[in-house]
């Protein structure tokens, strides 16, 4: 282990990018891990009358011209005369913005009222919500939604790219050290699947398996078509290599020596081929996220009430409305960092096992 | 007046440790059509000076020193003004032919190129021009050789063609980098050949590097010694190789097999050459030379009648 | 070269029925037939479901059932699309151009905008220029193409009208008064809507071969022979378009080759975003009605495009570079 962590080490010293991309994917993983906790609301915390509803402005200072912690108001809205949705602010009283509220990171206070307002009629305040990047259709908070869906976007990568490889490395191994008319077969099949091009491999694999509702198994059903998509590439490289592994005098020798294929196999060949493997694997995550975010904007993965990041750029995809809710699009933004900074640490990772490899 | 006139030339290049001096100090003279063989190991500069002659070295390579053509100092030549130089007065065959010839270009398109370049030939005449330059460079069936390309010729007819292409546009000095050790042994005495009488036809002067004592012996008419960045001796082809008098020469020479024919074993100049980065003070050859004393470990020996060497033909 | 395209032509018919095989017995994952969504249906008349029952032999063995929709294959017929009430071939038959028609335009853009930048970065190898288009074409490559298309589709309803384009268009192939448009009009409204989607695909494409042309340029402004021609007095433009691109674009074209398949899923993800009725949109919308020979056939049109990219590639390799045999 300790050689490997050495050279990551030193391929981040070295480079700046990978640096910073390390430290955000860090910071993504690791909101994502404690999202639950992280985000002020839950992910089906809705609020029907706010529906839509802009960021939340944050204020300082009251009406009355007083300093505060930072605080929102109730917002509420009303058409009109184009029958365009107007916001306007409740300014009966403030809600204050306070750390660890109700079991979160962070959550609105109770409403305190504003001084010298006097209340017309009643006395019930209305209730508050913070959104820190909007609502969605069902007024819930976007920031929380985008705090959970990344547990799903980021891992689905990983364990997609993670059981890829998996099948890459069981067929291409099989292929390359068997030879004979298991290879032939076993390339053939391979190449019946990289001929069709990946968005219509989805589509046609969609079809074939319906999903359930049940959110463990969408996840696994996706995790599995995703899967589908990489293995044969990255298996056929796999089986070059072994090939070429056999040839060489250390494997000629251990087969001198009597010990069973299966052994020589999976002990001394495909061990080679780690760290070419590793650069493959941090190169193809962003490809699997990108995928898994496709295939639920298009309402073909993960679905409501789950949350993914593709999954809530779908609000985004009513091209007519979107000048309205322009902050749907923000879940686009997170994938964007989260893709830009695998490819550069990928880019760095390769770069470090290979340095003619690509531009100088 | 000579044609070519080197004194001091100088080349580094850069490098993560600090410049690299590959050539430092040499000087030398070629006169119009004359053949200079220039002899030494690998390591010792030689090609650094073909490259620094012809303008090409590459970015981050410092020269100092003069370098004078007909009277023209070209250290101080801008790019443009060089290219007006190349081809037409100074021109160089390579020493790989398959990796110096365009490998998606005809033979013929390489020859029109470079005419159509030189000279505001129109196509029909450069291309009738390039089948003649095909045929004096002995290369049979000159006009179906023209839409050959590099990778259908064998290794002594790509030679032939580089040799064409490099003087086609009829320049006066043709330096020669290791243009015979990449062929066959066969093959390099018809190219030797072909040059010797190419150099009769049009009279151009020749700067040939080679490592290879049999090579020069054959198509010099005056040898200079390289070695590590210097020139150890120089002078008449027949001189030198008959009775040298630096003793890096006289171990050359001595340890070629056949040249001077004796029983027992092939001596050899003990040690190695050394790196560029690392050389020995005062004259560079005293760690190896059987006649070193006090004075060769510290001060460098200037040349004095061709030889550098404070203890010329002293023996061991 | 006949005898070549022959050959690679015969050679795409084992694949297209290894494709065709695959998609069969994936498709038999699913539970039911390919008529399980449709008997509900009752806009779909009893006798056509029979119909169809007859001809591809539900109850039958899975072996007889592939051949069977095999053998109709290729008399022509893909099947019947529910969802569009017409036979598949015809759908396809119409959407086919589309897809083309951006596949083409976005690839000739990024050709077009990728190397002229990937020289020039290479040329000013360290600069800031340099620099600059590498972090730009890396940022455009990790943009997620439907991010692109969606951030574009929103420029372009904010933004006012532009002169001479007018409103840049959002969605579809032509504009409602389409036919009352002239020929040219209808070219240019035509290229109008090609806009959004062909700058979607094209941006992407350009990223990673502006990488590999500057990548490709470098190695080749080193090598022997440019020295060479060079050391022959040749003027610096000659150099470096007939000596070193043409050489550096070896690598380029077979690029192309691989991002062909790569092409076609992002053209088919754009297309959906951006309303463009090309192959890609007619997939989606299969497997949303679970038109089953729908989504077969458009799997085999996709794997065929990609052949034939392919095929074009080694085409323009075998032109490029007199070293590569044709066989």
């Amino acid at each position: 282990m300790s050689p490997a962590v050495a050279k990551l080490r030193g391929i981040l010293a070295a480079n700046r990018a990978a640096r910073w991309s390390f430290a955000v994917l860090c910071t993504l993983y690791l909101l994502a891990l404690l999202a639950p906790w992280v985000a002020p609301y839950a992910g089906d915390d809705e609020s029907r009358g706010r529906s839509w509803a802009p960021p939340s402005s944050i204020h300082l200072r009251e009406s009355d011209g007083s300093w505060h912690t930072p605080f929102v108001r109730s917002v509420s809205f009303t058409f009109d005369d184009d029958a365009q949705r107007v916001w306007t602010e409740d300014s009966s009283c403030r809600y204050p913005i306070v750390l660890f509220r109700g079991g979160h990171l962070f959550g609105l206070a109770d409403a305190l009222p504003t001084p010298g307002w006097s209340a017309s009629g009643g006395g019930v305040a209305p209730s508050g919500r913070l959104y820190l990047l909007g609502a969605d259709a069902r007024g819930r908070d976007l920031l929380s939604r985008i705090l959970l869906g990344s547990r799903v976007s980021l891992t689905i990568g990983v364990v997609g790219v993670a059981i890829s490889t998996a099948i890459a490395l069981l067929v291409g191994g099989i292929a390359g050290f068997a030879g004979g008319w298991i290879d032939g077969a076993l390339m053939r099949l391979c190449e019946v699947v990289m001929l069709v091009p990946a968005f219509y491999l989805l589509m046609l694999l969609r079809a074939a398996l319906p999903l359930d509702w049940d959110s463990r198994v969408v996840y696994l059903s996706i995790v599995l078509i995703l899967s589908f998509l990489g293995w044969a590439g990255l298996a056929r490289i796999l089986r070059g290599m072994i090939r070429s592994l056999r040839q060489s005098d250390w494997i000629l020798a251990s087969r001198a020596l009597g010990t069973h294929p299966w052994t020589i196999l999976w002990r001394h060949a495909l061990p080679q081929t780690f760290g070419f493997l590793a650069v493959q694997a941090t190169l193809s995550i962003p490809g699997y996220i990108v995928a898994e975010s496709g295939l639920s904007l298009l309402g073909l993965g993960i679905q409501d009430p789950q949350t993914s990041w593709g999954n809530l750029l779908e609000e985004a995809m009513s091209i007519a409305e979107i000048r309205l809710h322009p902050w749907s699009l923000l879940p686009g933004l997170f994938l964007f960092a989260a893709v830009l900074s695998w490819n550069l640490l990928g880019d760095a990772l390769r770069d470090a096992f290979d340095p003619r490899g690509g531009a100088s | 007046m000579s044609l070519l006139s080197v004194r001091d030339l100088r080349v580094s290049f850069g490098s993560p440790s600090g410049p690299v001096h590959a050539v430092d100090g040499i000087s030398f003279r070629l006169g119009e059509g004359e053949v200079l063989g220039l002899v030494g190991e690998s390591g010792c500069g030689k090609s650094a000076t073909a490259t620094a002659l012809c303008g090409l070295l590459p970015a981050g390579a410092r020269t100092s020193g003069s370098i004078s053509l007909s009277g023209q100092e070209l250290t101080v030549l801008p790019e443009d003004a060089w290219r007006r130089i190349r081809g037409r007065r100074v021109s160089m065959v390579f020493q790989d032919p398959m990796s110096s010839l365009n490998p998606l270009m005809s033979v013929g398109d390489h020859l029109v190129e470079t005419l159509r370049a030189h000279g505001d030939l129109p196509a029909r005449e450069a291309r009738a021009e390039a089948v003649q330059w095909l045929r004096r460079v002995g290369i049979p069936d000159p006009a179906a050789r023209m839409s050959s390309f590099p990778h259908e010729l064998s290794g002594g007819m790509r030679q032939r063609v580089m040799i064409a292409l490099a003087l086609c546009p009829g320049p006066d000095l043709l330096l020669a980098d290791e243009p015979t050790t990449a062929l066959d042994v066969t093959i390099q005495a018809q190219i030797l050949d072909l040059l010797a009488r190419l150099r009769d036809e049009l009279g151009m002067a020749m700067l040939f590097i080679t490592h290879d004592l049999g090579v020069v012996e054959r198509v010099a008419d005056r040898i200079a010694v390289m070695y590590a960045g210097g020139i150890a001796e120089e002078g008449p082809a027949a001189a030198v190789l008959a009775r040298p008098r630096h003793p890096y020469s006289r171990g050359l020479l001595a340890s070629v097999p056949g040249f001077h024919p004796r029983a027992g074993r092939l001596p050899s100049i003990p040690g190695s050459v050394p790196s560029p980065r690392d050389w020995p003070s005062g004259c560079r050859f005293h760690p190896r030379c059987p006649v070193a004393d006090g004075i060769c470990t510290t001060a460098a020996p200037t040349a004095a009648d061709g030889v550098a060497c404070h203890h010329p033909e002293a023996t061991a | 070269m006949t005898a070549f395209l022959a050959k690679r032509i015969l050679g795409m018919v084992p694949l297209l029925l290894g494709v065709s095989l695959l998609s069969f017995l994936l498709l038999q994952l699913s539970p039911g037939d390919p008529l399980s969504a449709q008997r509900g249906n009752p806009q779909i008349p009893d006798g056509l479901i029979r119909r169809i029952e007859a001809q591809y032999g539900f109850d039958r063995p899975v072996p007889e059932q592939y051949l069977r929709w095999l053998s109709r294959t290729l008399h022509g017929d893909l099947g019947y699309s529910f969802k569009y009430k017409r036979p598949v071939a015809a759908v396809l038959w119409e959407r086919m151009g589309a897809t083309l028609l951006l596949s083409l335009f976005s690839s000739l853009l990024s050709w077009f905008l990728a190397i002229p930048l990937g020289v020039w970065s290479a040329l000013r190898r360290g600069g800031w220029p340099d620099r600059v288009v590498s972090v730009t074409a890396f940022v455009g490559m990790s943009l997620p193409s439907f991010f692109l298309a969606l951030l574009l589709l929103y420029a372009a309803s904010v933004l006012p009208e532009l002169p001479l384009v007018g409103r840049i268009p959002i969605g579809g192939l032509v504009s409602p008064d389409f036919d009352q448009l002239g020929p040219v009009g209808r070219i240019l409204d035509v290229l109008k809507h090609l806009l959004v989607p062909g700058l979607v695909l094209a941006v992407g494409g350009v990223a990673g071969l502006q990488r590999v042309a500057r990548g490709s340029l470098l190695e080749t402004l080193r090598q022997p022979y440019v020295v060479a021609a060079r050391s022959r007095g040749l003027p610096g433009k000659s150099v470096l378009w007939r000596h070193a691109f043409r050489n550096a674009a070896n690598p380029l074209i077979t690029l192309l080759g691989f991002e062909f398949s790569a092409l076609l899923s992002g053209a088919a993800f754009t297309e959906i975003i951006t309303s463009w009725p090309g192959l890609g949109l007619v997939a989606l919308e299969a497997v949303r009605a679970k038109d089953m020979f729908l989504v077969m056939a458009t799997v085999l049109m996709g794997s065929f495009l990609l052949l034939v990219g392919n095929l074009l590639s080694d085409i323009l390799h075998a032109w490029n570079d007199p070293r590569v045999k044709l066989s």
